[in-house]
């Protein structure tokens, strides 16, 4: 039987595609800004999608047997497309609304602490915000905390940052045999947990970090170490007998700070090249942490518009220390840490747990 | 004085055992349905009937039964929703503690029509006391073959069981309701794909009110032609009304829905009229999650015509003037109550019951609840009476199920009839600590435009 398609006319472009496509997956085809941002829906996770709200759309033309449109905006990526459907996106001010409202929801009780967050640069939550986000809040009251929990050593889960799009819960429900991660309580006082803080032990768990969309799931090993924009991600691979081994060093000169699955243009984990997605292990993600480890391919493709791609790195060489040449081969000394002379920065005070912009008296 | 169709019973002594329901006339109508009726008979009875559901939506329920997908070899389910957590709403508590049967031959019934072998009642966990009630019944009932293997040898088998909730107000929602019942986190499903189709364990499922179920024993016993002719339009049948608040006799009314809402505030029959002499301030007519109207919309539409206690009337004019049916839980407040504090304290309930799947409700339900804490304790601003509007908009129509739509209405409506007192709580901060709005103007008579 060839397989039906149905036609589906999006922000008044028409693509064709199979039956049974969503929405959101039609306007990727579409690609551009006719695809809606989805914050929470992840096509290589089972059951995900439908609870963030971003990718709203509306349906002006329910299909071509019932041209009704749709009383409600609907979900696009758990909405699938009627042959004839009409749908409106950007050209939608009742999308562009209720989308603005979302993000605003997003953000109330987000920390906004991006200037100490790992994932700056490559956050979702940064990028929907500065696309449909305001520039100031209507918020006036505490945001929402919790304390950081470490998920084993590798793992740290900062639940302040999280947006509660379950990918995490889809992941360690789909990828390991034995569920230990999920929600606790409900509401906004719900929380991802595991229980008692348990540590996370299977070999794909780590695939939890590469899924979250904002900082609230981050590489212990990579905490801190490097903005991800002064990073260069190149792929590589080397076998591995639990994964594809197939990922993305994100280095800076020989080193390795980091290494990730590799991602496509919606920031989802690739298809590898037997065809599966490309999840990788624990000891690819966290134990591989040198070149000689790896083969490289050479650089990863960036989005010229992501701040990755600001540090162009093609024929880049490794400048020379120019310290020890003009101390005729003598290493610098460390003469004083700053840190314990000045009174300016104090670090033990967590500027992440400020429920506002930190200011000097935090200093004093 | 109205029919009453399903509380009649009540008070007889004892009624609650089996013995004394079935010489009361209770099981007749299984033995009809299963002795003299097709399965399909009895869905049209009920679709003839009119009835609609009584959990809150008002949905006509032989619509909803037909709806129900029947492939071959797959099981179907029925779900008696006893999850009542609704403020306000104390209706199927009282029916099933005093008439438990009822609710069991109603189940017999409805599982034959619908083709349920087991059938579930989820009741919420701090109805402790029922669940041994209802489990009592059942047993009482299998023992006297009205449940179990090839009732009264009609060859239908049918099991009921009941499984407590764990007190979670979103329990309530069907397909959160299917979760829980299936031993998850009671997070409401994506739809589609509807109960109808995929219910519990992926199976057809059809989930209805416990009045609703209740109500299928009179449409059976008298016919569905009869049980329409009871009411009007497209209200029939008799309504249980849970009324409480600042009346003289709270309680739970069974009702025909001809009476007009002031009857049934003042009548002796049934509120008895506001308590201590006080006057009628506003009211919320079917639960917490319909909007609340003023005195002079509630007793009048916005066509100055006598507002009647049914499904159309109640919802005359729409949000803009009118309000809903609901879940038929009757509250109402005095002059000496404030819309404002009364709006603080849904919204509270709203955010502490949201499941938090979505965006909207997890992160809107708590800002609402936080600018009304500040606008009830002296702290508000003017502009945040408009910032709530704006919340509440973004919140209706863009979540998941429709808890984020009850938590919107209650702050719009309010924020619609008593801005004035919003206001006045900015206005008159200090004042506010210490006294309260009181009546205002909203008990006035709307002047109503005569048209020529
Ligand atoms: C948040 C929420 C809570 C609900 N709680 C109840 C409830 O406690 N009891 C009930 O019968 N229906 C409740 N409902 C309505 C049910 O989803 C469903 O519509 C109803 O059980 C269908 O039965 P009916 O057609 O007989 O009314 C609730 C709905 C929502 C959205
Ligand atoms: S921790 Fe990250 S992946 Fe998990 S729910 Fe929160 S935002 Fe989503
Ligand atoms: S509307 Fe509220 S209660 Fe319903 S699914 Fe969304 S978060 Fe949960
Ligand atoms: S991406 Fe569709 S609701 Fe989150």
């Amino acid at each position: 039987m060839s397989e039906q398609l149905f036609k589906v006319t999006i922000d008044n472009i028409t693509v064709e595609v199979p039956a049974g496509t969503t929405i959101l997956n039609a306007a990727r085809q579409i690609g551009g800004e006719v695809a809606p941002p989805a914050m929470c829906y992840y096509s290589k996770l089972e059951g995900s999608g439908g609870k963030c709200r971003t990718c709203l759309v509306e349906v002006s033309k329910g299909s071509e047997k019932d041209p009704r449109p749709m009383p409600k905006l609907v979900a696009s990526c758990r909405t699938t497309v009627m042959d004839g459907m009409e749908v409106k996106n950007i050209t939608s001010p009742k999308v562009l609304d209720a989308r603005a409202g979302v993000v605003e929801f997003l953000l109330i009780n987000h920390p906004l602490d991006c200037p100490v967050c790992d994932q700056a640069g490559e956050c979702h939550l940064q990028d929907l915000s500065y696309e449909h986000g305001k520039e100031e809040t209507r918020y006036e009251f505490q945001r929402r905390t919790f304390p950081k929990v470490d998920l084993g050593d590798k793992i740290q889960l900062h639940m302040t940052r999280c947006i509660m799009c379950f990918r995490c819960v889809f992941t360690a429900d789909q990828l390991t045999e034995k569920r230990e991660h999920g929600i606790l309580d409900r509401g906004d006082h719900a929380q991802i947990a595991t229980f008692i803080q348990k540590n996370l032990h299977n070999e794909f768990i780590g695939n939890v970090i590469d899924v979250c969309p904002v900082g609230a799931l981050t590489d212990k090993t990579f905490r801190f170490k490097n903005r991800v924009w002064f990073t260069k991600p190149v792929d590589a691979h080397r076998d591995c007998e639990n994964c594809c081994g197939e990922a993305q060093l994100w280095m800076r000169g020989d080193e390795v700070f980091r290494v990730t699955a590799r991602k496509d243009e919606w920031g989802e984990v690739k298809e590898a090249s037997n065809g599966k997605t490309g999840w990788i292990c624990n000891s690819c993600r966290f134990d591989k942490k040198e070149a000689k480890d790896w083969v490289i391919d050479g650089p990863s493709k960036i989005n010229r518009h992501s701040v990755i791609s600001q540090g162009h790195y093609v024929g880049l060489q490794k400048p020379t220390e120019t310290l020890p040449n003009v101390l005729h081969g003598r290493q610098p000394k460390l003469l004083m840490d700053i840190h314990s002379v000045s009174e300016v920065n104090k670090q033990n005070i967590e500027l992440s747990a400020l429920d506002r912009p930190a200011h000097s008296t935090d200093f004093k | 004085m109205g029919r009453k169709l399903l509380l009649e019973k009540a008070h007889v002594e004892n009624i609650r055992l089996y013995d004394v329901y079935r010489r009361e006339g209770g099981y007749r109508s299984v033995e009809k349905a299963l002795k003299t009726m097709a399965p399909d008979a009895v869905t049209e009875e009920v679709k003839k009937s009119g009835l609609r559901g009584r959990g809150g939506a008002g949905f006509p329920a032989g619509m909803k039964w037909s709806f129900l997908a029947k492939p071959e070899g797959v099981p179907r389910y029925l779900v008696v929703n006893a999850d009542e957590s609704e403020p306000g709403t104390f209706k199927d508590r009282y029916l099933m503690e005093f008439l438990p049967h009822l609710l069991i031959e109603g189940m017999i019934v409805s599982s034959y029509a619908l083709g349920s072998n087991n059938s579930y009642i989820y009741i919420r966990g701090e109805y402790a006391w029922i669940v041994d009630i209802l489990e009592q019944a059942i047993t009482e009932a299998k023992q006297n073959g009205w449940l179990g293997k090839n009732i009264l040898g009609s060859g239908f088998d049918c099991d009921i069981h009941v499984q407590r909730g764990a007190g979670a107000y979103i329990c309530g929602e069907e397909t959160a309701l299917i979760e829980s019942l299936e031993g998850k986190r009671g997070n409401p499903r994506i739809k589609p794909p509807f109960p109808a189709v995929k219910g519990v364990w992926g199976c057809p499922t059809v989930v209805n009110n416990v009045e609703t179920i209740a109500a299928v024993v009179p449409i059976i016993n008298e016919g569905g032609d009869e049980y329409a002719k009871i009411g009007v339009g497209k209200s029939t049948g008799t309504k249980l009304i849970s009324a409480c608040g600042n009346i003289n006799k709270p309680g739970v009314y069974e009702i025909d829905m001809t009476i007009s809402v002031e009857d049934f505030i003042y009548s002796d029959e049934w509120c008895g009229g506001i308590a201590n002499g006080k006057k009628l301030k506003a009211c919320i007519p079917g639960g917490s999650s319909v909007p609340i109207l003023p005195a002079n919309l509630l007793l009048k539409t916005a066509k100055g015509e006598t507002r009647y206690m049914n499904y159309e009337s109640l919802s005359d004019g729409g949000f803009a003037s009118g309000s809903m049916m609901g879940s038929g839980g009757f509250i109402v407040l005095d002059e000496d109550q404030c819309i404002v504090r009364n709006t603080y304290s849904l919204a509270r309930f709203y955010r502490h019951e949201s499941c938090g799947q979505c965006s909207p409700c997890r992160e809107g339900t708590g800002w609402m609840e936080k600018i009304l804490w500040r606008l009830e304790n002296g702290e508000g601003k003017m502009s945040d009476i408009d910032l709530l509007w704006d919340i509440q908009r973004k919140i209706e129509g863009n979540t998941i199920c429709p808890l984020g739509d009850a938590a919107a209405w209650p702050v719009a409506a309010a924020i619609r009839h008593f801005r004035d007192e919003f206001e006045w709580h900015v206005s008159h901060a200090q004042e506010a600590q210490i006294r309260n709005f009181g009546l205002g103007h909203y008990a006035d008579e709307i002047h109503v435009p005569v048209s020529a």
